[in-house]
């Protein structure tokens, strides 16, 4: 697999009742973003929307060159990983990343030899058959990841997935996301509250305000000396990564 | 998001439609040829009947409700003591006797001849007259309903995250904090749905109504629906006392609702709830009070009853072949309808949220609004329909076809499967809204919709309030007299329909002993979905 | 819902084979308890289907009101040939149908109390309806409606309610029949001593066994059915001086039924011992006409009123309803 380019033109949205959003991006093949921004800035609704689980009032959403706009989430070249919620509590870890190969759990014998590699390339081997509830935060986030190999699709989205995880935690986990990415090539977008996530791992930054893309640049240029003010405003005590 | 499975929910609720709504046809077919009984029902009797089945329904319905939330939060607090799952077994029974068996229970030990009666004379200072009147009917609707109200908040608490109870625990909150901050709330929830189903259950009483209620001041309007239709046979008559029955019941719904929370309550999928908090021993003897009190009030007229049925020849009765037949045929029944029932209702409930979640994140139109609304309450309304007035509109519908006695085992199947349906919705939908909230996005994700959703994600969530559901509806239908009595031919005939044949004919320790059969059918069904939905889970 | 499917679709296809019927096959439209395994209804079909080498085809509703309304509904369309079950207090409506054919049996052997003359409907059985009390409990029974309404209040009596069931609206017409315009005072008094109103006989019935009402309204040859078939002799029914309110149950032949023969047959055959023998130990009634030999000595034991009372079924369906108004004004107060 490798990435294609994920492209939103002049897509408007609303949550019922609520202010309309409007997103402009284009997200080149294989690259890593990073979406930024305040809570409510629409972060998650730009995931959602190109993963499908909201539908644009007007505007299209392009993977690859293809209108993506009218295909149900599963049948958009597109996996995603939540901040929670990822698995299934009663069905086993083998289980749970089995489902990204064949939602009914169908399983050839190279299927789940694929499990196994997966789990094994996320250091998860020999936990196949615990349950969630018998695995830590992280090694949750593992089995997610480990989903999004055998599924193979060439953009991956993530929505705050280390959130939750303590910061040396967060760090094995972007190492471990950008060897990936390194194997695969597929284009990534995740959203983030941590400047030092976005840097450690992005090439671009999103930056995002009040439901609309403010500041688009390559990341040293957030963390530069001409840094955009909004990001300033908005990182503000977070000094962490940053120089000087 | 895009709707996965849109085809099961408008078909269960068309199926509801049809029944009732078909129903309504053959009675206003009839009814065309004199209309007049719809304007004469309106006089003076209504006004006084339809006060007093108000009056009842809403004091039965305190009388059951109240007390339930104490003994539900005993219950809660204490999640293993020996006999608990025995006495949660108990509580389901007295759905699946018939009225009739259960005014006899009430007056063996309330009667002017029961077991309290000298105990009654000595406090009052003088002849015990029997619990007749309100009281007799306030008794045994909280017999009927305290239990049921008890289980489905206990159903309720049993939905309490897991991390409350942690938390509960972590802060040390005492019992009047965690009552006040954790199972209030969860209760509250609920608390409007269940005191409607309870009210729907005791505006439409009509045996105990009459039989307990000591005279004809104590008449309720299912009494005039019978009336109407059976002895004096007037369709129009019965239609516009049908109509009254259930907007009156709407409307006292609606307010209820008004005085609780939205009944959809947050809820988790903590399967095996472990709570944190130790009662102290003064608590704990409360609550066992609580639950003794319970249990002997529920256990008291189902003893007369065992009691009773004791004295019958049960060892010729379960060698007849009548009686094996009847109770062959009354499973086989119950369980077509209580499946029938539970699959509506899981597509009823999976319609309502879907559209709940659709209308969030769009502007819904009104039909979409009223779509909701009636998968999520409309439907449950059917309760207050008299199974009579389907029975009979339908009667009249399949007439000219010359299908009544081929089409009987099919209606009391579909009847049955939509009266449990309040029962069954309210057993699923907390359930199936939690894993709903979680499970949704990742599995339109993985793509995995239909079959392989309900085989993998929501069977093994849902397995065991489906089966609470399957057990309740069952039950229901076990004692199902209603449709049964007007459809019953040769070839259905149920284990109540024959133990009203042999009370009817002076074989009363016959009856009696075909009534504790049925109190032991039903007890073994509660341990049979207890242990179904327990496995796995 | 798929699986409704294939019951419907079959129960469609059975209804449409439905009235493929043999020649030699007689449909009777009765009630419940005439079909039970200890009622009338398998001797007699068994007795019957060997004389005529014919079938009969019994099909039972819950009760004489229930077959009246059924008839209704059907009409023309009904595919009964002969109605067994319905009342004296009915006859007039039923008749009213027009859905009935004179039944041309001769009345020569049917006795019943007071006379029959009726064209239409054929009686099989009868009895009176009585106060039935429970003799270990009850000391001095009432001996007239009179010594009923005006006893010790103490003294309970269970009743059945005449706007949902048979016995109580027999009893609405005795009184009715004894007291006419008074009816109403009647009922104040008797109201004292009501210990509740049940929906239906079984449910007033079940009261007296269980020991919870000393006296229910009732039959009186209800007594008869502890004596024989239980050897219980506590349960007495108690002689009114003003007389007792008849109940004659009976059988017409639909206009349907008229064409086929079997029909003839079958109501000549209902006044026949055959039949008749059936009656008394499982309908707990009167036999109607002749039997092969004497009843159980037990029935001669039964009160055997001297007068019979009755209101002429016309009469009764026309009063019907402001009776039962009456009836409810007082007893609601």
């Amino acid at each position: 697999m490798s990435g294609t380019d994920v492209r939103l033109e002049d897509v408007r949205f609303s949550y019922g009742g609520g202010a309309e959003m409007r997103f402009d991006l284009a997200v080149p093949a294989s690259a890593i973003v990073a979406l930024m921004g305040p809570s409510g800035s629409g972060k998650s609704t730009l995931l959602n929307l190109v993963a499908g689980f909201e539908t644009p009032s007007s505007g299209s959403v392009a993977i690859g060159g293809a209108d993506v706009s009218a295909l149900p989430p599963a049948q958009r070249p597109v996996s995603m990983v939540f901040q929670e919620n990822n698995l299934f509590g009663h069905l086993d870890v083998a289980a749970n990343v089995g489902l990204g190969r064949s939602p009914s759990l169908r399983l050839t014998p190279q299927d789940r030899e694929d499990v196994l590699a997966a789990l094994a390339r996320v250091g998860l081997a020999g936990k196949e058959k615990r349950l969630p509830r018998e695995l830590s935060g992280g090694e949750r986030q593992r089995v997610a990841l480990a989903r999004v190999l055998v599924r193979d699709r060439p953009v991956l989205l993530l929505d705050e997935p280390f959130a939750s995880l303590g910061p040396a935690l967060r760090a094995d986990m972007l190492d471990l996301l950008r060897d990936l990415h390194d194997e695969r090539r597929m284009t990534v977008l995740i959203a983030t509250h941590q400047p030092e996530d976005a840097r450690a791992i992005a090439q671009t930054i999103v930056f995002l305000e009040e439901g609309r893309v403010a500041v688009t640049g390559p990341t040293g240029l957030f963390f530069g000396p001409d840094r955009p003010e909004a990001f300033a405003r908005y990182v503000g005590g977070k000094a962490a990564g940053m120089p000087g | 998001m895009p709707a996965t499975r849109p085809l099961p929910g408008p078909l269960a609720l068309a199926f509801v439609a049809v029944l009732v709504g078909g129903a309504f046809a053959g009675l206003l077919a009839e009814a065309a040829s004199d209309p007049s009984g719809a304007a004469g029902a309106f006089d003076a009797y209504l006004g006084r009947i339809v006060r007093f089945t108000l009056w009842q329904a809403a004091l039965s319905t305190l009388l059951s409700v109240a007390p339930a939330i104490l003994v539900a939060r005993a219950l809660s607090r204490h999640p293993s003591f020996p006999g608990r799952s025995l006495i949660l077994g108990l509580f389901a029974v007295p759905l699946g006797l018939p009225a009739i068996v259960a005014a006899l229970g009430v007056l063996a030990l309330w009667g002017r001849a029961g077991l309290f009666a000298p105990l009654m004379a000595w406090l009052s200072g003088g002849d015990w007259p029997g619990i007749y009147g309100l009281a007799g009917i306030l008794v045994a609707h909280v017999f009927f309903n305290l239990p049921l109200a008890a289980r489905l908040l206990l159903e309720a608490l049993e939905a309490v995250p897991l991390d409350h109870w942690r938390l509960s625990a972590q802060l040390g909150m005492g019992a009047r904090a965690s009552f006040r901050l954790i199972e209030w709330p969860a209760m509250r929830a609920a608390l409007p749905g269940v005191a409607a189903l309870v009210f729907m259950l005791c505006v439409t009483s009509f045996t105990i109504v009459l039989m307990l209620g000591g005279g004809p001041a104590a008449t309720t309007l299912e009494v005039a629906i019978y009336q109407a239709l059976r002895f004096d046979f007037d369709p129009a008559r019965a239609v516009a006392l049908t109509l009254v029955q259930v907007a009156l019941t709407v409307a006292a719904v609606a307010a209820m609702a008004r005085l609780g929370a939205s009944p959809t309550g947050e809820a988790s999928l903590a399967l095996a709830p472990r709570r944190y908090d130790r009662p102290s021993p003064a608590g704990t003897a409360l609550d066992a009070v609580l639950i003794a009190a319970a249990v002997l009030f529920v256990a008291g007229p189902m003893a007369a009853t065992v009691v009773a049925g004791l004295e019958a020849d049960l060892g010729r009765l379960a060698t007849e072949a009548r009686v094996r037949d009847a109770a062959a045929t009354s499973l086989l029944l119950a369980a077509a309808a209580a499946t029938l029932s539970a699959a509506l209702s899981l597509a009823l409930v999976a319609m309502r949220r879907r559209l709940e979640t659709a209308r969030s994140s769009s502007r819904a139109g009104l039909l979409a609004r009223l779509l909701e609304w009636a998968a999520g309450n409309g439907a449950l309304f059917v309760l207050v329909v008299p199974p009579t007035v389907i029975g009979a509109g339908w009667f009249i519908l399949l007439l000219p076809a010359g299908m009544v006695f081929a089409a009987a085992p099919v209606m009391v199947v579909a009847v049955n499967a939509v009266m449990a349906m309040p029962f069954a919705v309210r057993a699923i939908r907390p359930a199936h809204d939690a894993a709903a909230a979680r499970h949704d996005r990742l599995a339109a994700q993985l793509g995995i919709a239909g079959w392989a959703r309900l085989r993998l994600i929501d069977w093994p969530v849902l397995r065991r309030p489906l089966f609470t559901a399957l057990a309740f509806a069952m039950a229901l239908s076990l004692g199902d007299l209603g449709v049964i009595a007007l459809f019953g031919s040769e070839s259905v005939r149920t284990l109540p329909y024959l133990l009203m044949e042999r009370m009817g004919s002076y074989r009363t320790q016959d009856a009696a002993g075909l009534a504790l059969m049925l109190g032991a059918l039903c007890l073994a069904l509660m341990a049979a979905a207890n242990r179904l939905g327990r496995e796995r889970a | 819902m798929r699986n409704l499917a294939i019951p419907v679709l079959s129960a469609a296809i059975l209804a449409l084979a439905l009235p493929v019927q043999a020649a030699d096959k007689l449909t009777i439209y009765t009630y419940d308890s005439f079909t039970a395994e200890w009622g009338p209804g398998p001797i007699v079909e068994k007795a019957f289907e060997a004389e005529c080498g014919c079938e009969v085809d019994f099909v039972s509703v819950a009760d004489g009101v229930a077959l009246l309304n059924r008839l209704r509904l059907e009409g023309d369309r009904s595919p009964a040939d002969i109605v067994l079950g319905l009342d004296n207090n009915l006859t007039w409506e039923a008749a009213q149908t027009g859905l009935f054919a004179p039944h041309g049996v001769s009345l020569d052997k049917v006795a019943i109390p007071g006379g029959w003359s009726d064209a239409t409907f054929l009686p099989y059985d009868y009895g009176y309806f009585a106060v039935v009390y429970d003799a270990d409990k009850v000391a001095s029974p009432p001996a007239s409606l009179k010594d009923l309404v005006e006893g010790d209040p103490s003294a309970k009596i269970a009743i059945q309610d005449p706007r949902t069931s048979t016995p109580g609206l027999g009893l609405l017409l005795w009184v009715k029949a004894v007291y006419g315009d008074k009816a109403a005072d009647a009922w104040a008094g008797l109201k004292r001593r009501v210990l509740t109103v049940t929906p239906g006989w079984s449910e007033a019935y079940g009261l007296l066994t269980s020991g919870e009402a000393p006296m229910v309204l009732s039959y009186s040859t209800s007594p008869a059915y502890h004596r024989i078939a239980e050897k219980v002799d506590r349960y007495k029914a108690a002689e009114f001086s003003e007389g007792h309110y008849l109940q004659v149950e009976v059988a017409g032949v639909t206009r349907k039924g008229a064409g086929n023969p079997l029909s003839a047959k079958f109501m000549a055959f209902m006044v026949s011992p055959a039949f008749q023998d059936a009656v008394p130990e499982t309908q707990w009634m009167f036999p109607a006409a002749p039997t092969s030999k004497p009843l159980d000595p037990v029935f001669g034991e039964m009160i055997r009123p001297e007068k019979p009372l009755e209101i002429p079924s016309e009469e009764v369906a026309k009063n019907r309803k402001a009776w039962i108004d009456e009836w409810l004004s007082v007893m609601s107060r």
